[in-house]
């Protein structure tokens, strides 16, 4: 689950990291306000959604009057702010933070991510902050540092200074650097975080260390025990379908295609939008049933699948383990009576009761095409589109 | 033969009175020689209790310690799972088999990094398989886990994969073309798990009654290109490879925690073309792995 920055540095605050003084605003007015009660003389507007890349959009700029500030407000507020993580149509800004000006001397980059060979905490920093890292990483990889840390023993002094001096952090600045970089660990365990990233980290003039920027996104597995965290949510930054078929426990992606997929399994899913793509069409969408696909499941996964004008045609592709394809087979056609489907449907069904299931599509009166590999069912479908 | 567990294992099952712990201990009990290897059930407040006559113990210890048995599977609820595991790697079991989806990675951390520190220590080593698994089977001689055990036969292929529903796929493609399995594992879909694809090619590698076997993997991490490399330099037998998730875009949880798409390396075409270069015979088309397979033979 991802945050604001806003939320961001809130949680940051917790921890005692740094963070320059800001106040969010939902409306001009709020932001002008915000920018009165912070003083000046400099402040920074900034646009709150949840992509990165704010800045080369055009949706952080600096103030130097309140005027300044309502006038970038409005023009913040409402747009569409385009960046290389949104997409080309972009996400548009609900929410501003007003923040004081920071005395930028010198930008770092620090994030903190789970790596799964080693199975322990990644630190990755580098003396290059406030750009791109993706760009940083391409261009200049010798300047991005990892540090593993054990779970067990956490970030210790030696460890942290140990990374504070790889990316040429000035002595002075070394124990403040050192006690950061201690306490965004504990943030990202404490949190159940899986990413904070922090860029800019800030050194200023006088030597003081600052997170200009705060980026985090939580294991959902673990927000059960997190509902600090659960309050954060913006749904206002989420794909409608994907809130929807979270309700009833589907995992669902929208996709830019216009085959809709139901499938039970991740794996078999993304393998089935695989197929559909060798046979050349393109997937609408990534659905994984689960285990238990009962009717009702099935019948609101048909309904969150169609909410996609793009749909022209549907594959269900079951594997019927534990769950019997009869019982598949009558959550399909529950499903499609209940939606009143109008574009082609192919299903492929394989395991237990299998002609059972096969024999209670055919019978159903409904124009389903049985298929019986997943690579025939995805021929059909293609073909289907066609027609 | 098989890798890891044979019709002589004798199992704990952890979690055994929640719903899903009492459906699928039945399921396992009736396939094959289940009813001999699901010889222990552990919760603290049902102890000296039983369910389908498997005893009930208080802890992972006092089972392993009355039945002799080495294994157990975990079907304990996300929030205790990792201490389930820990309860099972404490007991000096051989193998822990956790089929709990869900589980936050901070609990998995921690609980493998105390597993690594118990071993460093001169401890006994537990393999742990999974989590959020479907568990491993040798068909017609034992079941451990959530698969359905009648699309299985006995043979000589080996089939391992991060998903349970492709797992069943490539088995079910085998047993339709008359090639049977030595052993299928499905090691889970989570970032930070136990056995990974490399342990299980080289059990599989090391198994006189494994002939050839079918890898799947995912998109997501390094584990998959890890194991082609061991294979290139160490397998002596034929492998068909797959990679599910040529069409996931970057930077989304396909369904699987573990399946997401970070860096450049871990595409599914990435993993495809270390595969291929490693010497397996890869297929983007997943209705192929058994005929391929058998081809290879």
């Amino acid at each position: 689950m991802k945050i604001h920055e806003y939320q961001g540095k809130e949680i940051l605050r917790q921890f005692a990291v740094p963070v320059p003084r800001g106040i969010a605003a939902f409306t001009v007015q709020e932001a002008v306000e915000a920018a009165q009660k912070l003083g000046g003389p400099v402040w920074v507007v900034k646009a709150q959604i949840h992509a990165g890349g704010r800045g080369k959009g055009g949706g952080v700029k600096v103030a130097k009057s309140i005027e300044d500030v309502k006038r970038l407000a409005s023009e913040i507020l409402g747009m569409q702010l385009v960046t290389h993580q949104t997409g080309p149509v972009g996400q548009k800004v609900r929410r501003l933070y007003i923040e004081d000006g920071a005395d930028i001397q010198k930008e770092y980059y620090v994030s903190l991510v789970t790596d799964r060979a080693s199975q322990s905490i990644a630190f990755i920093a580098s003396s290059e902050g406030g750009m791109d890292i993706e760009q940083v990483a391409h261009d200049t990889p010798e300047k991005i540092i990892t540090e593993l840390i054990d779970p067990l023993t956490g970030l210790g002094d030696a460890q942290a200074k140990k990374i504070a001096d790889a990316v040429g952090i000035p002595a002075d600045s070394t124990a403040q650097a050192v006690d950061v970089f201690k306490k965004l660990f504990n943030c990202y365990m404490d949190t159940d975080a899986s990413l904070v990233e922090i860029n800019p980290l800030n050194r200023d003039s006088k030597g003081n260390i600052m997170a200009l920027d705060a980026k985090f996104n939580f294991d959902a597995n673990a927000l059960f025990r997190h509902p600090e965290i659960v309050a954060y949510r913006d749904l206002d930054e989420e794909d409608a379908a994907e809130i929807e078929a979270s309700k009833f426990d589907l995992a669902y992606i929208s996709l830019d295609g216009n085959i809709g997929c139901l499938v039970n399994g991740a794996g078999l899913a993304m393998a089935t939008m695989d197929t559909i793509k060798l046979f050349g069409a393109e997937p609408a969408n990534f659905l994984d049933v689960g285990g238990g696909a009962t009717p009702e499941k099935v019948t609101e996964a048909f309904k969150i699948m169609l909410k996609n004008p793009k749909v022209e045609a549907i594959l269900v592709n079951i594997f019927g383990g534990i769950m019997k394809c009869d019982t598949i087979a009558h959550g399909v056609i529950t499903a499609c009576k209940a939606v009143n489907l109008k574009v082609p449907l192919v299903v492929r069904m394989k395991g237990t009761n299998e002609d059972l299931g096969k024999k209670m599509l055919a019978d159903s009166g409904l124009p389903i095409i049985s298929a019986n590999t997943m690579a025939q069912a995805a021929q059909a479908v293609v073909a289907a589109l066609k027609a | 033969m098989s890798i890891f567990i044979n019709k002589d294992t004798k199992v704990i099952t952890q979690g055994i009175t929640g719903k899903t712990g009492q459906f699928h201990t039945e399921k396992c009990q009736e396939y094959a020689n289940g009813k001999q290897c699901f010889v222990a059930g552990v919760n603290p407040k049902k102890a000296g209790e039983s369910i389908f006559n498997i005893p009930i113990y208080a802890s992972v210890k006092e089972a392993a310690h009355e039945t002799g048995a080495t294994v157990s599977v975990i079907y304990v609820p996300p929030a205790g799972a990792a201490d389930a595991i820990w309860e099972a790697v404490e007991a000096d079991l051989d193998l822990a088999i956790c089929i709990t989806e869900g589980i936050p990675v901070r609990d998995m951390l921690m609980v493998r990094n105390r597993m690594k520190a118990k071993e460093a220590a001169g401890g006994k080593r537990t393999l742990l398989l999974g989590p959020n698994c479907p568990g491993l089977i040798t068909p017609e001689e034992i079941k451990i886990g959530i698969m359905p055990g009648h699309i299985h036969r006995k043979g000589r292929i080996g089939v391992v994969s991060r998903s349970g529903t492709l797992t069943y796929e490539a088995v079910a493609q085998l047993t339709e073309i008359g090639l049977g399995q030595s052993s299928a594992v499905g090691i889970g879909g989570d970032p930070i798990n136990g056995l990974k694809h490399i342990d299980v090619m080289r059990a599989f590698n090391d198994d006189p009654d494994t002939d050839a076997v079918i890898m799947i993997g995912e998109i997501g991490g390094p584990d998959e290109a890890e194991a082609a490399r061991w294979c290139k330099a160490h397998m002596k037998k034929p492998i068909v490879g797959f990679i599910a998730g040529v069409t996931a875009p970057a930077g989304k949880r396909m369904g699987h925690a573990g399946a997401l798409i970070s860096g450049g390396a871990d595409t599914a075409e990435a993993k495809l073309a270390v595969m291929e270069e490693c010497g397996f015979k890869v297929t983007r088309n997943p209705s192929e792995m058994g005929k391929l397979l058998k081809a290879m033979l």
